[in-house]
């Protein structure tokens, strides 16, 4: 029976119907945690007593930043599927994903500037963690200009998934950077192995919009995912007749 | 707290509300580009069977 259903899923006509009415449902739950991650961010959390309410910043900086290593591990996690077992729903997961994960990556860069300025002094300093996450938007944009670049849907995607597991020594780059080097970057408060050394009020949103983050993604990646889908597809019987009731 | 000082965000409301604000414009982008993608496709993939189908009668 799961071999029957992995069957199904991993054929893009049922990929496109599936996906077609998860998205809703998504998106709902979505707007729910938004709601709530935006009250208790911005309106129940109190002031920091360092930095004031400039604080704020970081329940979208810190969830974009998660979100850009998360969904460059699930490009490269796709992309070695579809290199490997030569699924082609895998290979559109994979390029569907790095547009997305290119955006909250100028995200997590442009929010960070912008909290940079008032506690730092300074809109952009060339040290580690801020080089190492620069370096992600580089690689993505880089994943993106190589799919475009070869007209071959299937061996673009197979030339990204190489060109995105290379990149993947990245990742860890990035985490341990605040550790490894000196930084004007605090070190992580949240995602480490001992307690969050963060106050609940504030750890609370903070998740809250991390799922929130986490959701739309799924949302985001499904719906281009479907349009890669009809692109690839567009010669099939399945497609053309969906086109005609359009 | 009075909607004053929720807006004035302790002296830093440039900074905060401007990062709200290109979050608020990336999350908005990331969904109507697909939903435009979609459509101009589905558009596209009609046309083409609709001037295939013509061509051959």
């Amino acid at each position: 029976m799961f071999n029957n259903f992995f069957h199904k899923m991993a054929s893009p006509k049922y990929f496109y119907g599936i996906a077609g009415s998860l998205i809703p449902w998504l998106a709902a739950g979505c707007a729910l945690l938004f709601v709530a991650g935006l009250y208790y961010g911005l309106v129940k959390a109190p002031p920091d007593y360092q930095q004031g309410d400039s604080y704020r910043i970081m329940f979208i900086h810190v969830p974009a930043a998660w979100m850009s290593m998360f969904i460059y591990v699930v490009m490269a996690g796709a992309g070695a599927i579809g290199l490997i077992w030569h699924i082609k729903l895998a290979e559109v997961m994979a390029i569907s994903s790095a547009t997305i994960g290119a955006w909250f990556t100028f995200l997590a860069l442009i929010t960070g500037s912008i909290w940079g300025k008032p506690m730092w002094g300074t809109w952009w300093v060339w040290d580690a963690r801020l080089t190492s996450e620069l370096i992600l938007l580089f690689l993505y944009l880089g994943v993106i200009a190589l799919y475009n670049a070869i007209d071959d849907k299937r061996t673009a995607a197979r030339a990204v998934a190489i060109l995105a597991l290379v990149g993947v020594i990245n990742i860890p780059i990035i985490h341990y950077s605040v550790e490894w080097w000196n930084t004007l970057h605090q070190g992580p408060t949240v995602t480490k192995l001992d307690k969050p050394s963060i106050h609940l009020s504030m750890l609370i949103p903070l998740l809250l919009m991390a799922f929130a983050f986490k959701l739309y993604y799924a949302v985001v990646v499904l719906m281009r995912a479907r349009c890669e889908v009809l692109e690839r597809e567009r010669h099939t019987v399945w497609v053309k007749e969906l086109a005609e009731t359009k | 707290m009075t909607l004053n000082e929720f807006f004035n965000m302790g002296g830093y409301a440039f900074y905060v509300w401007t990062s709200y604000g290109i979050a608020l414009a990336v999350l908005l982008i990331n969904v109507i580009l697909p939903l435009r993608q979609r459509k101009k496709l589905l558009g596209d993939i009609n046309r083409a069977a609709k001037r295939a189908r013509r061509n051959t009668t």
